[in-house]
């Protein structure tokens, strides 16, 4: 699988190197209501309201600076690993260079609309499966027509119906893992130019892991560049060919897979 | 692997390339890159909420299903919710208050459910336009989508309940000796100049409430006040007898008394046009078309920002 992927990247990269994605010197401050004590009363609430003129944190506000200047230039065919330990903004950083969340300073352009793996937000468990499947498709930005024609696949590929008759039944009735499959066949149902994958997205049980592993991998082929978020350094080292290692916001190093997780490994202490 | 892995790397600190060194938006512009989440022009983003029309109806009809998809009843709930609603308020300002003041039973009765329900249709936009943004926040940080879609959503959600409640109308309608004419066509226009009202309500206070979340404690209160000003539960110019004209005449300019009074007009017999204020389409549609308008642009002016929470 590596040799097929570098194979494919190195053909890509005999023309010129086209930026897919720029950031540049990115700042995104997160703000934070009630953070500070006694501020959740119905008076407190009321003043708040009246105090708008004044600075932010006379309002109770909290400011959370979780990207601090970080700037990249991503080329197409890359594959690139996100790392960094717990809440050092990795995700904050797909967020941002989707669009999704608006910059405090600085911009990340874009080729195309970047879209970050994953429904869930979308999706209602009081309804069942079968309208899920529409509504996440529908808000991933398919059409119907598209859905009707993948709608099979997708129930197919979580496996739900193995079990018998469980895509009609709400998605409360499903266990985790039952909907954690539907979750990702839905998400995994779509192609994407620039495509981001957050952690922990291949859940389930273990021939579920590999199929979703799997799929992953077309849509890799499909996408024109990849970012991986994860706390998985074999699945970095499987996947991606360039390493972004952030810690408190801060782009610590950027550079090939095997170099940056060598320093990142001396830095876990592992 | 290593190879190309290898070029990759050196080229991103020194291999001598014709980029080397270029400012990061002329690079941009070189290659054709936009800016991530910049906000697109007004009829730009008109096309782009239209391609999501699917999306919109689908949502609120989702929301709508999942509201009772608990209860045994399950969507009888629909119908027999705005039922006892309607016993309620008929109990406490029919029975108790007797606030019908000179309107005889069977207008009255009629009279106090169209107005509870088209108010509700109303008060209950504004209540999840406020938290269309702020409570979504979660389908705002993952998915791309016209922001517009969520507020209209919920607007078009209540305007399918809205619908259900219609059928309890006009059983009390016809209960009431109010049989189906003609007239009755005329809660379409209504409630859809209603229905364009409530969705630029929704859309401004969904701006509002994304940066002040508080609103969605404060907004009940500035709706029931709004409701007690409106003559739901009685009718303003039965109430106002020997007040200033133009006092009356600025009470019925208020866009939830116009829509209410529209809706009475077309389905109550006893309910004649000398309750209508004058030119009272031209007033339901400046309402609608001017709140709609302007509710859309100001929502739209905020585009960008509403990930930020």
């Amino acid at each position: 699988m590596a040799d097929q992927n570098s194979g494919r990247r190195a053909a890509r990269n005999d023309g010129a190197r086209v930026p897919t994605v720029i950031a540049d010197e990115l700042h995104i401050v997160y703000r934070v209501n009630g953070a500070k004590s006694g501020k959740g009363s119905a008076t407190a609430a009321l003043s708040r309201i009246l105090k708008r003129g004044s600075d932010d944190s006379a309002r109770g506000v909290r400011k959370v600076h979780a990207v601090r200047g970080v700037s990249f230039v991503a080329y197409r065919g890359e594959a690139i690993g996100l790392i960094g330990s717990n809440g050092s903004g990795k995700s904050t950083l797909l967020r941002a260079i989707a669009g999704l969340l608006p910059a405090e300073k600085g911009r990340v352009y874009t080729d195309g609309q970047p879209s970050l793996l994953g429904v869930n937000a979308a999706l209602m468990n009081d309804l069942t499966g079968e309208r899920n499947v529409i509504l996440g498709g529908l808000a991933m930005g398919m059409s119907r027509e598209e859905i009707r024609g993948r709608y099979q696949e997708i129930v197919d590929f979580s496996g739900i119906n193995e079990k018998g008759d469980f895509i009609t039944l709400p998605m409360r009735t499903y266990s985790s893992g039952m909907a954690a499959r539907l979750r990702f066949s839905i998400a995994a149902a779509k192609d994407h130019d620039v495509l981001m994958i957050d952690e922990a997205l291949a859940t389930g049980d273990r021939a579920f892991q590999k199929r979703s592993e799997e799929r992953i991998r077309e849509l890799r082929k499909e996408a024109g560049t990849v970012f991986l978020v994860s706390h998985n350094n074999k699945s970095i080292r499987d996947t991606c060919d360039r390493v972004l290692w952030l810690e408190r916001g801060e782009l610590r190093m950027d550079g090939p897979t095997e170099e940056v997780l060598k320093e990142y490994e001396k830095f876990t202490g592992k | 692997m290593s190879e190309t892995t290898h070029d990759g790397g050196v080229a991103l600190g020194a291999a001598p390339s014709p980029d080397e060194g270029l400012p990061a938006d002329r690079l941009a512009a070189k290659y054709g890159l936009s800016v991530s989440g910049a906000r697109p022009p007004l009829m730009e983003y008109v096309r782009q909420l239209w391609g999501r029309r699917h999306f919109i109806l689908a949502f609120s009809q989702a929301k709508l299903t999942a509201q009772y998809s608990q209860a045994k009843l399950g969507q009888v709930w629909q119908v027999a919710t705005p039922l006892l609603n309607a016993a309620v308020y008929y109990f406490i300002f029919g029975v108790i208050l007797k606030a019908s003041r000179g309107m005889g039973h069977d207008t009255y009765i009629p009279f106090l459910v169209i107005g509870v329900f088209v108010f509700t249709f109303t008060q209950s936009s504004v209540m999840a336009g406020v938290r269309a943004i702020s409570g979504n926040l979660g389908l705002v940080r993952a998915l791309h989508f016209p922001r517009a879609s969520l507020p209209i959503s919920f607007a078009l959600q209540q305007l399918q309940q809205l619908l259900f409640s219609m059928v309890v109308v006009f059983l009390v309608a016809i209960g009431f000796g109010n049989y189906p004419g003609l007239s009755w066509l005329l809660i379409v226009p209504a409630l859809v100049l209603q229905f364009l009202f409530n969705s630029g309500l929704a859309l401004i206070l969904a701006r509002l409430g994304a940066k002040t979340p508080d609103l969605a404690q404060l907004m009940p209160f500035v709706m029931r006040t709004w409701m007690y000003a409106s003559g739901v539960m009685f009718s303003i110019s039965g109430m106002l007898v020997g007040k200033p004209e133009w006092v009356i005449r600025l009470m019925q300019a208020n866009p939830a008394a116009v829509y209410m009074d529209l809706v009475r007009f077309a389905l109550i017999d006893g309910y004649g046009a000398s309750h209508l204020p004058p030119h009272v389409w031209a007033l339901a549609l400046f309402w609608a078309v001017a709140v709609f308008g302007g509710g859309f642009v100001y929502f739209w002016k905020a585009e960008e920002r509403y990930g930020r929470g």
